[in-house]
């Protein structure tokens, strides 16, 4: 009799193994919250239960406050100190100085008139990261989204190769690339196979010339390209297909039914991946330390690392300096944030 | 024959390959050759020995050349296929290279004192009739030994914990103020949805040094709670939770009370159940989230027995020679568990993202 209830086969055995582990996870989750309840039971009681919203709000706004909302209102507090010293009590106010210094420039153009000279490349080296990078992977991105809207065999696959690099972290990427562009890496490899003269003298693809600048920007493309493929095919494949039909009837020729059906109504899901790929392109860090550490020199160095540096990492910090700079980010964040959620009311009211 | 030409080329019904559908296949083919070239590049680096690693040009599978144990050497000695003078090929083992020439011995018959070979057991052969013997040698050493010559364990059970720990908090904290803000009405509630907007626009990059100084006052430095708590509360996660519950009917909540149940109980009993597929969603995004996280560990940990793999493997540029052999070994490893979870719920994944990406 009791045979019958032993797992037999392989695959008796993992369904037995799943559902033990279930029953397991079921139990932890529902010890963990009825001892919640014992604490939790009395106070809805003392507060009656519309009021224990609040209670549910709480460990949320908790942490947003003391980790958000409290360093944010600090971080403009800081931004007008100066000094070494990390805790804002001995810190001496010192008004907009801060902001004058970064701004102390002869010609706007030219980061070497500058004071703040490093800021000023690493906001114009932003700058060039930014068009380029967000141009180039939105124009990537729609052309990957309208291969795979397609009628194609094994688009789940392909979709999915795409979306790969997204989920590898930021110093994974940096550190494939950089093994892959170092000297006797293999794109150097494949050149030398093409032309032998590469085979003596291998280029220097992370620290001569723009070459550094050019792969920073295809590889922020290459990691982050499948997630606004993504948004762009879901975008695509809420486009009616009644109107291409009609638009076929109609005798409009391919080039037309994108120009006039799928351009149009693509629009509002372009302006959304547009301004999350500039929120995101605005805060480029990670992946360009590891890979270039921000050289050579200054000219992969971004805004971020700037902040990094000057409050952090340089032997003397300069909190107040580093402060009054994210100060300035994060008014170019919010400016697209603004805009974003602007545009996502307007797409929602339609 | 017909059909599956159909299933094959699959064109607008129509049985007729055009330009676009060869060049939309060959982006394709191109895009997995681009995505996934340089992760398998670096997976086959990764099993090279140190010394075929910076081999120039450098070839695909993990060649090394074969060597062989002689008595009276200290070491193994590399085998090369050697045309001797009379034209004769031979397996030779080299014992010392002398500028252009190289001193070989026959590795099959022993010498008579043992690492002296003399004068006719040597061969002298000019270093153009030397040829390696190769084979495909999987280096498994440039796994096992970072286990122990440097803190990989530690730094893995960190990341293990920051993960399995910061996911649990973040699904709790998130889905308890999504359910307060989707099944209440209260006052303020408005006010609580503008202040979680709000913090969507401030990433961790803006508020460096104010943050540093929090952690610092509550003694958080170079501890994984440092980690855990401050990302826990994340905006998109009360909104994707929110959204999805706002689509739960108000009467189950009704009859609960009815019934007797506590609100704590109607959310850990009816609520959290019927959310499932997005806490699911918000999970995934969880542990990528915190596996991946570089900048604010960076910050908050200084000691190198609580690096997260993150923080630890860029510890590795600050050395002056970056022991790629390891490197590339730990790289593999880390990228290892989001790979997996990746084959297994792709599917998943990308319909989250599709469905909620947009949203921030």
């Amino acid at each position: 009799m009791m045979e019958a209830n032993r797992p037999r086969s392989i695959g008796e055995w993992i369904s037995a193994i799943r559902h033990g582990a279930e029953a397991l996870l079921i139990g932890i989750y529902s010890g963990l919250m009825i001892a919640l309840e014992i604490i939790i039971n009395p106070i809805q009681r003392w507060v009656g239960f519309r009021r224990m919203a609040y209670l549910f709000l709480l460990p949320n706004m908790a942490i947003f406050g003391i980790f958000v909302i409290f360093p944010m209102l600090l971080n403009f507090y800081y931004s007008m100190t100066s000094g070494v010293a990390l805790f804002p009590e001995d810190r001496t106010f010192v008004g907009t100085d801060n902001y004058e210094i970064l701004a102390d420039c002869d010609d706007f153009t030219d980061p070497n008139s500058c004071d703040e000279d490093f800021f000023w490349r690493a906001v114009y080296n932003t700058i060039v990261f930014v068009f380029f990078q967000v141009g180039g992977m939105v124009i990537m991105a729609l052309i990957t989204a309208l291969v795979l809207n397609r009628e194609i065999v094994g688009r789940g696959f392909f979709r999915s190769v795409y979306f790969y690099p997204v989920l590898l972290s930021p110093v994974v990427v940096g550190l494939i690339w950089r093994w892959i562009l170092q000297r006797y890496g293999v794109v150097n490899g494949v050149l030398a196979q093409i032309d032998p003269k590469y085979e003596a003298d291998p280029v220097l693809f992370l620290l001569k010339g723009d070459w550094p600048t050019f792969w920073v920007i295809m590889i922020s493309i290459w990691a982050q390209m499948g997630f606004f493929t993504l948004i762009l095919l879901a975008g695509l494949q809420s486009i009616p297909g009644v109107l291409y039909e009609a638009g076929s009837i109609d005798g409009a020729s391919p080039w037309q039914s994108f120009r006039f059906i799928t351009l149009p109504l693509l629009m509002p899901t372009m302006f959304v991946v547009l301004v999350l790929a500039l929120i995101r392109a605005v805060q480029v860090f990670d992946q360009v330390f590891v890979l270039t550490g921000g050289g050579p020199g200054t000219s992969t160095k971004y805004m971020v690392q700037y902040i990094y540096e000057t409050g952090m990492r340089n032997q003397i910090p300069r909190r107040g300096l580093a402060a009054a700079a994210s100060m300035v980010l994060g008014s170019v964040l919010f400016i697209f944030t603004f805009i974003q959620l602007w545009l996502g009311r307007k797409s929602e009211s339609v | 024959m017909n059909t599956l030409r159909n299933f094959i080329i699959r064109k607008h019904g129509k049985n007729r390959v055009d330009i676009t559908d060869a060049l939309s296949y060959l982006y394709l083919v191109a895009g997995v050759f681009v995505m996934f070239g340089p992760v398998l590049w670096v997976v086959m680096s990764s099993f090279k020995t140190q010394t075929s690693l910076f081999e120039f040009p450098p070839r695909f599978l993990p060649y090394s050349q074969n060597t062989v144990e002689v008595e009276g050497y200290e070491n193994p000695l590399p085998l090369f296929k050697v045309t001797l003078e009379d034209g004769q090929v031979r397996e030779l083992a080299q014992v010392r290279r002398v500028g252009l020439e190289s001193q070989l011995i026959d590795p099959d018959k022993p010498l008579a004192t043992p690492g002296r070979p003399s004068a006719d057991e040597l061969y002298r052969v000019r270093i153009e009739n030397l040829e390696p013997i190769e084979s495909i040698q999987l280096a498994w050493e440039n796994y096992t030994e970072p286990l122990d010559r440097f803190n990989f364990m530690t730094y893995l059970k960190n990341s293990l914990i920051v993960t399995t720990v910061a996911t649990i908090i973040t699904l709790i904290v998130n889905s308890m103020a999504a359910y307060a803000l989707s099944k209440y009405q209260f006052r303020g509630k408005d006010a609580f949805l503008v202040v979680i907007i709000s913090t969507l626009m401030i990433p961790i990059s803006v508020i460096l040094v104010p943050v540093f100084l929090v952690i610092t006052k509550l003694s958080l430095n170079n501890s994984l709670w440092g980690i855990i708590i401050p990302g826990a509360a994340t905006p998109t996660g009360v909104f994707l939770l929110r959204q999805y519950m706002l689509t739960i009917p108000d009467e189950l909540i009704e009859a609960a009370r009815i019934d007797g149940a506590s609100e704590w109980r109607i959310y850990w009993q009816v609520i959290l159940p019927l959310a499932r597929p997005a806490l699911a969603v918000l999970a995934i995004f969880s542990i990528m989230w915190r596996w991946n996280d570089f900048l604010w560990p960076l910050i908050v940990l200084s000691r190198s027995e609580k690096y997260t793999l993150q923080v630890g493997l860029n510890a590795f540029f600050g050395e002056l020679n970056v022991p790629w052999h390891y490197v590339l070994a730990m790289t593999v490893l880390t990228l290892l568990p989001i790979t997996l979870v990746f084959a297994f719920l792709q599917q998943f994944i990308s319909t989250g993202i599709a469905t909620t990406g947009t949203k921030g």
